[in-house]
């Protein structure tokens, strides 16, 4: 037999939650008697009939005698009674009289499980929130744009430290075992895994892997300035070994545009070690474009390369020289801009190397022109043209009355986040724009991107029917729509 | 650049669909939503005063998380014990012409009524003057050397006054070794500490140092010392929040010194008056339960980089705070008139703003923190039960940590909310939930009643920005 007797100053419990732990710890195998209590006169009366002897405790202590078989027996009665007096506290409290108070910050939500910290609000305050949930244990998604720099660094290299990512700032689109997180189409699972610096280039290739009949493992957002030089690939390499690592990804996409050189060199070094293929999918001027990314991920898988999906007829521009193109997503923006000044010549943008925000918001300017209507001027205080389509309809109207405007080029992101049913108000307003052309004697060429999957909740097939029926001719790839409206110009 | 090596695997990123915290667009938690993932929704707000280039810079600087750590750690391992009676004179060495008072610091023309009050009570009681006009005279001439209890070790409920011959409780950390002190509870209605100085006043006062004081040193110089940790604890768990209800304590502590009063040899007479005295003061335990707290809280003063409030404090005109990353420096607002019960045909234009150090029990993890312990007392400010719960509740959000020894029995037991984060009121609008008794703002006039009180944000917000002047900059 071994006894156990420690004296506890100054802790104090209620009698009732005292039995019920002294239950708890006499009842482990082994335990010949166990008293824990208060040390009141009472109670070393009990103990002095074990067989214990108390005499500098007085009522404010919490005594604690156990008689056990061996020293085994003894911790694990020990280890009972600690957990048992920590079960007399706290732990049921969330659930008793009525709702506690909603969390007020990501610690306090945090506190009460989670896995990822989805951030999205104002880029001022984003740095404390998404530190809240490092923190705590959890990844963060940064959705939030306008984040300084230096908090960006800040975060990454927090994170790292922690074994932690942090996907953003200005992540529009990831996909975490399937679960969408902000913007992102409904794919099935499959091998290929995706780091995008990119929210829209993300979307455009799994779409086109949905339509060749590809899933995706994780897609992970890092962020657009990932991999400069200031913020060094953090993330990137982050995600990448994560994906490396990851049984159900067999193939590993980087989406991004050309890294700063320092940063290439770590990138393609660890791509280099990884037991994964790694398409490097870099976007930009002389690079490869979405569509032909998603073929080269294909192409390592073994898959055929699928003629992308197309509806409606393709129309010839009457009348006016203009190309007009008004997009939702900033990659797509800047890929068919690419394409349009390969074959066009300068074209008015705000994305871009010599973006001129104030001339592609000019709706007198002349020329062609391609504005992202999802750039920071045009969303202060309104929501993002993929929830809310009220200044690109608006725009699309007055382009159609110009008598120089030949072709409009659009942009219809779909999948979680997105307007419920973009077609339903841009078809009519496509209709719209065609009549007022035709009035004046003008054939307007209509030519949509339509960037979904089957699966996303608007229903891809539905949105493409229904555009067509309205007189435009519709992409699945991004960048067969560009070629297609630069054709219309003839 | 970051050595690779560094770098730890991602945590369990991609083993599973992931549990989400969601703050911000509220279209992103329905979305998760709707795809059956499983969303913890923050209630996020924007910061006080547009502070968030000042909370970023607080939240990057390295040493806050461990400062944090370290200052929670101490206030909850605190052992405050009352250990013994000691006069004003000999505990926080003040001398004649020297006195305490609740709060920041303060002048005569700028203090309130009620602390003028207590000042001149306090000044016929130690024979500076003969008439309470002429001890306004003296206050007026500047002729008194006012210094703020917190200064010197000490605590002082309302107007908290102390004078040189005035007895006070000793309370000593054991964990630590500091003391704190507090004069002793005159008992409700006209007493010094709400700012009357009517003749039976000050005879109380001299009651209390002549006979009250001594009989209680004698008592617990037989215990050797009473854990008031223990006793707290107790309390807590008997219907008090230890502010406005101190019912249970001080009959606790009447149960422990009786038995050695009764053997300390004192004249039957004196000890009748003592022992009703005390037993008949229902707040008795308020002015062991205050140096308890400031005992708790001074080791976690002075840790750079922490922003936890070491102290809230009222005077009567302004309201306090001291935060342990900014050392001694108070940030102060204007305190504001409570919101409560008045006694008798008393009135909330009776009612002077805020005044007193009590804020430490607040400070500490119990008071208004714990007023789901209490729901008794919700009626003071016309609430229900439930009031009391989500007083408690929502401090948490506000709160550092939790008391393993304070709890409430009603939400399971759990740890009261302890150690204010001031970055927290800030980031969350949520200010500390404080009970207090109310003053009339007359000299002279006494208690009219008792309820919450606001404290002012401006004061949060100055300690906000200057904790982040202070911060260090992470190291990149």
């Amino acid at each position: 037999m071994v006894d156990h007797l420690d004296i506890r100053r100054g802790v104090y419990a209620d009698s009732v939650s005292l039995m019920q732990v002294s239950r708890r710890v006499a009842d482990v195998d082994g335990v010949d008697g166990a008293l824990v209590a208060m040390a009141t006169e009472l109670n070393l009366e009990l103990l002095a009939g074990m067989g214990f002897e108390a005499t500098d405790a007085g009522p404010n202590d919490l005594v604690v005698a156990v008689r056990a078989a061996d020293d085994d027996v003894l911790q694990a009665a020990l280890a009972e009674l600690e957990a048992a007096l920590a079960a007399s506290r706290g732990g049921g409290a969330a659930a008793s009289f009525g709702d506690a108070p909603p969390p007020r910050t990501v610690r306090d939500a945090a506190a009460l499980g989670g896995d990822l910290a989805l951030v999205s609000v104002p880029g001022e305050h984003a740095y404390v929130e998404a530190l809240d949930a490092l923190r705590a244990g959890l990844h963060v998604m940064l959705f939030s744009d306008n984040v300084p720099l230096d908090a960006e660094i800040d975060l990454k290299r927090q994170a790292e430290q922690r074994g932690l990512l942090v996907m953003g700032p200005d992540a529009g689109t990831a996909i975490v075992s399937g679960v969408g997180l902000g913007f992102a189409n409904v794919v099935p699972p499959g091998p290929v895994g995706v780091v995008a610096a990119s929210g829209t280039g993300a979307q455009q290739l799994t779409c086109l892997l949905d339509d060749a009949g590809v899933g995706v493992s994780h897609v992970l957002g890092v962020g657009g300035r990932d991999l400069k030089e200031e913020v060094g690939g953090r993330s990137t390499l982050q995600a990448l070994q994560a994906l490396d690592a990851d049984p159900a990804t067999e193939v590993v996409v980087i989406l991004s545009k050309p890294p700063a050189a320092s940063v290439a060199d770590r990138v393609r070094a660890a791509a280099a070690e990884c037991k994964t293929p790694v398409v490097m999918g870099l976007l930009g001027p002389g690079q490869d474009d979405l569509s032909a990314i998603t073929a080269e991920v294909l192409g390592r898988l073994g898959r055929e390369v699928p003629a992308w999906r197309t509806w409606g007829e393709p129309v010839r521009a009457g009348g006016g020289d203009r190309l007009v193109g008004l997009f939702a997503g900033g990659t797509l923006c800047a890929e068919a801009l690419l394409i349009a000044e390969a074959a066009l010549g300068p074209v008015t943008a705000n994305v871009g190397e010599r973006a001129d925000a104030d001339a592609a918001a000019d709706p007198t300017a002349s020329g062609h022109v391609l504005v992202d209507l999802g750039e920071d001027e045009y969303t202060r205080g309104r929501p993002h043209p993929m929830i809310d389509q009220q200044l690109r309809l608006e725009r699309i109207a007055a382009e159609a009355a110009r008598d120089d405007t030949a072709v409009l080029l659009l942009d219809v992101v779909l999948g979680h986040g997105a307007h419920p049913d973009p077609a339903g108000e841009l078809a009519p307003a496509i209709a719209d724009a065609r009549r007022t052309a035709a009035a004046a004697g003008r054939e307007l060429a209509v030519v949509v991107s339509l960037c979904g999957t089957v699966g996303d909740p608007q229903g891809r097939d539905r949105q493409a029917a229904a555009l067509a029926e309205a007189g435009a001719q519709v992409f699945v790839s991004n960048a067969a729509a560009a070629r297609a409206a630069v054709a219309c110009l003839g | 650049m970051t050595d690779q090596t560094d770098t730890a695997p991602l945590a369990a990123l991609l083993d599973g669909p992931p549990r989400v915290v969601a703050a911000g667009v509220e279209l992103f938690e329905t979305t998760l939503r709707d795809q059956g993932v499983d969303v913890v929704p923050v209630d996020w707000r924007p910061p006080v005063d547009g502070l968030a280039a000042e909370l970023a810079r607080v939240a990057a600087d390295p040493r806050t998380e461990e400062a944090n750590r370290v200052a929670l750690e101490r206030v909850i391992a605190a052992e405050p014990h009352w250990v013994g009676i000691r006069t004003a004179r000999e505990a926080v060495g003040i001398e004649t012409g020297q006195f305490l008072h609740a709060g920041p610091p303060i002048t005569w023309e700028r203090a309130s009524g009620p602390l003028r009050g207590a000042l001149i009570g306090a000044m016929l009681y130690e024979g500076m003057a003969e008439t309470p006009e002429e001890a306004q005279r003296i206050g007026e001439r500047g002729e008194l050397e006012l210094a703020p209890c917190h200064h010197h070790r000490a605590v002082g409920p309302m107007a908290g006054v102390v004078s040189p011959s005035m007895p006070m409780f000793v309370v000593e950390n054991g964990a630590f070794g500091n003391v704190a002190h507090c004069s002793l509870n005159e008992g409700l209605g006209k007493v010094l500490r709400y700012g009357a100085y009517a003749p039976e006043v000050v005879e109380r006062l001299q009651w209390m140092a002549q006979v009250l004081g001594p009989a209680l040193g004698a008592a617990v110089g037989r215990l050797g010392s009473l854990d008031l940790r223990a006793v707290i604890s107790q309390a807590l768990q008997m219907g008090d929040e230890l502010h406005n209800r101190n019912r249970a304590a001080s009959a606790l502590i009447v149960r422990e010194i009786v038995p050695p009063l009764l053997e300390a040899g004192i004249d039957p007479g004196d000890l009748a008056d003592v022992v009703r005295f005390v037993n008949g003061n229902e707040h008795f335990f308020l002015n062991l339960g205050m140096p308890a707290a400031k005992s708790a809280m001074d080791p976690a003063r002075d840790l750079p980089g922490s922003t936890m409030v070491v102290a809230m404090a009222r005077n009567g005109t302004d309201f306090g705070v001291q935060v342990s990353g900014t050392g001694d420096q108070w940030f102060t607002g204007p305190a504001e008139v409570p919101d409560g019960l008045f006694l008798g045909n008393y009135t909330a234009e009776d009612a002077n703003p805020d005044i007193g150090d009590s804020t430490i029990m607040e400070t500490a993890g119990v008071g208004g923190f714990a007023m789901a312990a209490a729901p008794a007392i919700v009626r003071f400010v016309g609430g229900q039960a439930s009031d009391a719960l989500d007083a408690t509740r929502s401090m948490y959000s506000i709160a550092l940590g939790e008391h393993p020894h304070y709890q409430v029995p009603i939400l399971e037991f759990r740890g009261t909310p302890v150690g204010i984060d001031v970055t927290r009121i800030v980031r969350t609008g949520t200010l500390p939930f404080v009970n207090t008794g109310i003053a009339g703002k007359e000299a002279g006039t006494g208690q009219v009643g008792a309820g919450l009180v606001s404290p002012p944000i401006s004061a949060f917000a100055d300690a906000v920005r200057a904790l982040a002047a202070a911060a260090e900059a992470p190291v990149g």
